[in-house]
């Protein structure tokens, strides 16, 4: 004998209507079979049979409103003992009763529970995220004494990184737009097709979110992909594979199927290209978990740190600076120069005011420093390198010495990286704080292509000096 | 991208291996399983065990089960959300899914993922994809890399014929073919997408022919008929190893239950429904053939059913068992962490 029970046809539904019997008493029925009809809260829904057996006893005449989820309304027999299911019976009543008790004693107790998980929750949140602190307490490897140094410009420190990782491991590929023939839209892949065939430097069609899924594909088919887009804006098309397909199935996994791929290509603003061609996506990409997000300023940091993420078994999203590629910086010349990812670079020492920034924004910061140097304002810069996960550690250590803040970022000011910091900065070393955290960002406007309007959206060094002595109360 | 050598086989495929009175009885019993799992699981859906998004697959269960029957080991599936049966073919054990159905630790994905997220790298199922059209280039990029290491796996993948107006699956095709990527592209057209019949929504209703533009052969296929299945899957895999290039199946199919669980079906009749289920259903169909062919008898067919139901009610025990995940498996799997990183 089995019971036949009142099924919940929506995620929302508790109780419903049994509009109609379409069997009767003495009925056979067989798996499948459309046995009646219920009104749930959206809509009119059939319901049909799962265990096969005859119909003893009609429990819940048809017109019936008012139906609980779970409720018998009929009765089965049947010779087949397995396929009665009294335990899930047993179990969900088991189940929905606990629930009813708990709406019914909605009392100060469970309130307080509540509460009480609420609290855990948030510090098991705390917790993590020291963790990612605690795991960017690695430092730079420690050069030789007597190592020196080649000046070399940031797409050609980029270059070197990738070719040296598809040199260590035939698994790593680069794949995009003009990344072959061409030698990159940039000159970011010039000479890879050279060294390493058609075969691992791939030109594709501009596709970018077919690409990005075909690139994620690889990963979980067991290569490396380097996916080179012709600059971020153009991701746009591909986010969703970066987001959902590369962040998210690890996870949704339970841990089976990592995704090692570097989506990296230029972000931020180039020049008098427009709107559309010159957006920072630092914050983008920042807010997703799953995933690793580096914004490198120099060369060696680019070298280093595109090793460090090529060889790295999570997504990791690589934002360059088109601005950055021509510029030129010492690169050790030592043997594997690999960086560790999510540690920050204190790039100036200073007590007075401490200025947070990475990418180009390093470069205005640095800039603003010198120039507050004159005023007697000592000045300590953070180059933040890696967006997630952040070391916050670093920054917090800074403010604790110097009181002040500064972010600096080339996006817009709404949930930015800047508003993440301050908001760390202003929850972990509140005491410490003598001034309100400032950002020094873009004008909340699309970037315009006039030149007069592109600087005055653009933030820069004066404007970091501005903020600095804003917080220094110094006029 | 380098061509690599191999033999070309397509050309002389011909049909698939015969089977054997056993091994088409195995047929039926896949599908079986696959039907008896899936109404186990809208049960438990109506008992509040399983919740959120559940996408059925009967109707559907003679095309996974035909396609898989050609497969070697080393050959890949992947999917979007419909993907019970899609598992179930690929082997994956019933109890491991049905305990992600109700979110336990038991589940392929530790309770994680859900119905439309489970994976097994054992069993080369390559998930569960929620968003829809997804399949197709990651489908190609497993592709890729089968090409890359010049493994001489296929990659099936599976989207509906409501997918197939997502502009990413284009971009899938045309680089398929650019670079003659292993890859069968499986266009399950159960003609509703959602609840959009095919007619409404498609300028074009003949799927196979959607990779005309890129070069790419399809052939339409009876989805209800397992055997129609098996050969059209032998073709077309076939053409893929053989380095050929991408091969474009339409499957025409039809699903009994709603897109989800909470769909009230009003955009078809329920005399359209019980149409099908009467006179193409691929469960019942196929149950004649064996009959017919003397490869089974009905008393032999009765011991499989009762053996299926006897082993989903268990993989149901199973999923109710399960204890939910740990609170601590919150904060898992979110990255992997490697020492010395």
């Amino acid at each position: 004998m089995t019971d036949i029970l009142m099924p919940a046809l929506s995620p929302t539904m508790e109780e419903g209507k049994l509009t109609k019997w379409l069997v009767k008493e003495g009925d056979e029925i067989n798996p499948g079979d459309v046995i009646a009809e219920i009104e749930t809260d959206k809509a009119t829904m059939e319901v049909e049979a799962v265990d096969p057996g005859v119909i003893t006893e009609i429990l819940v005449p048809e017109g019936s409103e008012g139906v609980k989820v779970n409720a018998p309304i009929a009765r089965l027999t049947n010779g087949d003992d397995e396929a009665a299911a009294p335990k899930e019976k047993a179990k969900a009543s088991d189940k929905s009763n606990a629930a009813d008790d708990r709406e019914d004693s909605g009392d100060d107790d469970n309130d307080k529970s509540a509460r009480d998980d609420g609290h855990r929750l948030h510090r098991d949140q705390e917790a993590d995220d020291n963790k990612g602190a605690r795991v960017t307490s690695m430092r730079d490897p420690d050069l030789p004494e007597d190592t020196t140094y080649t000046e070399t410009a940031v797409r050609d420190a980029l270059r070197d990184a990738m070719a040296e990782e598809m040199r260590r491991d035939e698994s790593v590929f680069l794949i995009g737009e003009e990344v072959a023939n061409y030698q990159g839209a940039y000159k970011v892949s010039r000479g890879l097709l050279e060294e390493f065939g058609d075969r691992r430097v791939v030109d594709t069609p501009i596709t970018e979110y077919g690409f990005a899924g075909l690139g994620v594909g690889a990963a979980f088919g067991g290569l490396k992909p380097i996916v080179e887009f012709m600059t971020f804006n153009f991701a746009m098309q591909a986010i969703d594979h970066i987001v959902n397909s590369a962040a998210k199935t690890l996870y949704m996994s339970g841990g089976q199927m990592g995704c090692p791929i570097v989506f990296r290509g230029p972000n931020g603003a180039a020049s008098r290209v427009g709107a559309q061609h010159s957006q920072d996506y630092s914050a983008w990409y920042g807010h997703v978990p799953g995933m690793k997000v580096i914004a490198p300023y120099d060369a060696a940091d680019a070298k280093g740190l595109l090793k460090a993420a090529i060889r790295d078994p999570n997504p990791v999203v690589f934002l360059e600076h088109e601005l950055l590629y021509g510029e030129t910086f010492d690169v050790p010349d030592v043997e594997d120069f690999v960086l560790p990812i999510g540690k920050a670079r204190i790039r100036r020492e200073g007590h007075s005011v401490t200025l947070v920034a990475h990418s180009r924004m390093v470069k205005f910061a640095l800039a603003a420093a010198e120039e507050l140097a004159a005023d007697g304002i000592e000045a300590e810069v953070i180059d933040l390198r890696t967006i997630r996960p952040l070391d916050t550690e670093t920054v917090i250590e800074s403010v604790k010495k110097t009181n002040r803040i500064v972010c600096c970022e080339e996006g817009w000011r709404f949930f930015g990286v800047g508003a993440e910091i301050a908001a760390t900065v202003t929850q972990e070393a509140f005491d410490y704080l003598d001034a309100p955290p400032l950002r020094v960002h873009q004008a909340d406007v699309p970037l315009p292509y006039a030149a007069n309007l592109e600087q005055l959206s653009l933030p820069g060094a004066a404007d970091i000096v501005r903020a600095a002595r804003k917080v220094c109360y110094v006029d | 991208m380098a061509q690599a050598a191999r033999k070309s086989a397509s050309k002389t495929a011909g049909k698939p291996k015969a089977l054997s009175a056993k091994q088409q009885v195995a047929l039926f019993e896949d599908m079986l399983l696959i039907r008896r799992f899936e109404e186990k699981a809208g049960q438990l859906y109506g008992m509040g065990l399983i919740a959120g998004f559940c996408h059925l697959y009967i109707g559907q269960e003679a095309v996974v089960v035909g396609m898989q029957s050609v497969l070697e080991k080393d050959d890949q599936v992947i999917t979007g959300y419909r993907d019970h049966g899609h598992m179930l073919a690929c082997g994956m054990d019933p109890d491991g899914v049905m305990a992600e159905l109700t979110g336990r630790e038991g589940g392929y994905s530790r309770g994680k993922g859900g119905s439309m997220h489970m994976f097994s790298r054992e069993k080369n199922f390559f998930g569960g994809h929620g968003i829809v059209g997804a399949p197709a280039p990651l489908g190609a990029g497993l592709a890729f890399a089968n090409k890359y290491q010049d493994r001489n796996a296929v990659c099936i993948s599976y989207f509906g014929e409501g997918a197939s107006n997502q502009g990413q699956v284009y971009e899938a095709f045309n680089m398929a073919s650019l670079w003659k990527l292993p890859v069968v592209f499986v266009i399950e057209n159960n003609r509703y997408a959602m609840g959009t019949s095919a007619e409404r929504a498609s300028a074009e209703t003949e799927f196979y022919k959607r990779g005309v533009a890129f070069r790419i052969p399809g052939d339409e296929v009876d989805g209800m008929d397992v055997m129609a299945v098996r050969e059209a899957s032998h073709k077309a895999v076939s053409h893929a190893r053989a380095g050929e290039g991408p091969y474009i199946l339409e499957m025409e199919t039809y699903r009994y239950r709603g897109h989800s669980m909470s769909d009230p079906a009003k955009y078809r009749t329920r005399e359209e429904v019980k149409d099908v289920r009467d006179h193409r259903d691929p469960i019942e169909l196929f149950r004649k053939v064996l009959i017919d062919a003397g490869h089974a008898d009905e008393d032999q067919l009765k011991a499989i059913e009762k053996d299926i139901r006897a082993r989903v009610a268990k993989s149901a025990e199973f999923a109710q068992e399960s204890p939910e995940p740990d609170e601590a498996e919150l904060w898992t799997d979110v990255l992997i962490e490697e020492a010395g990183q």
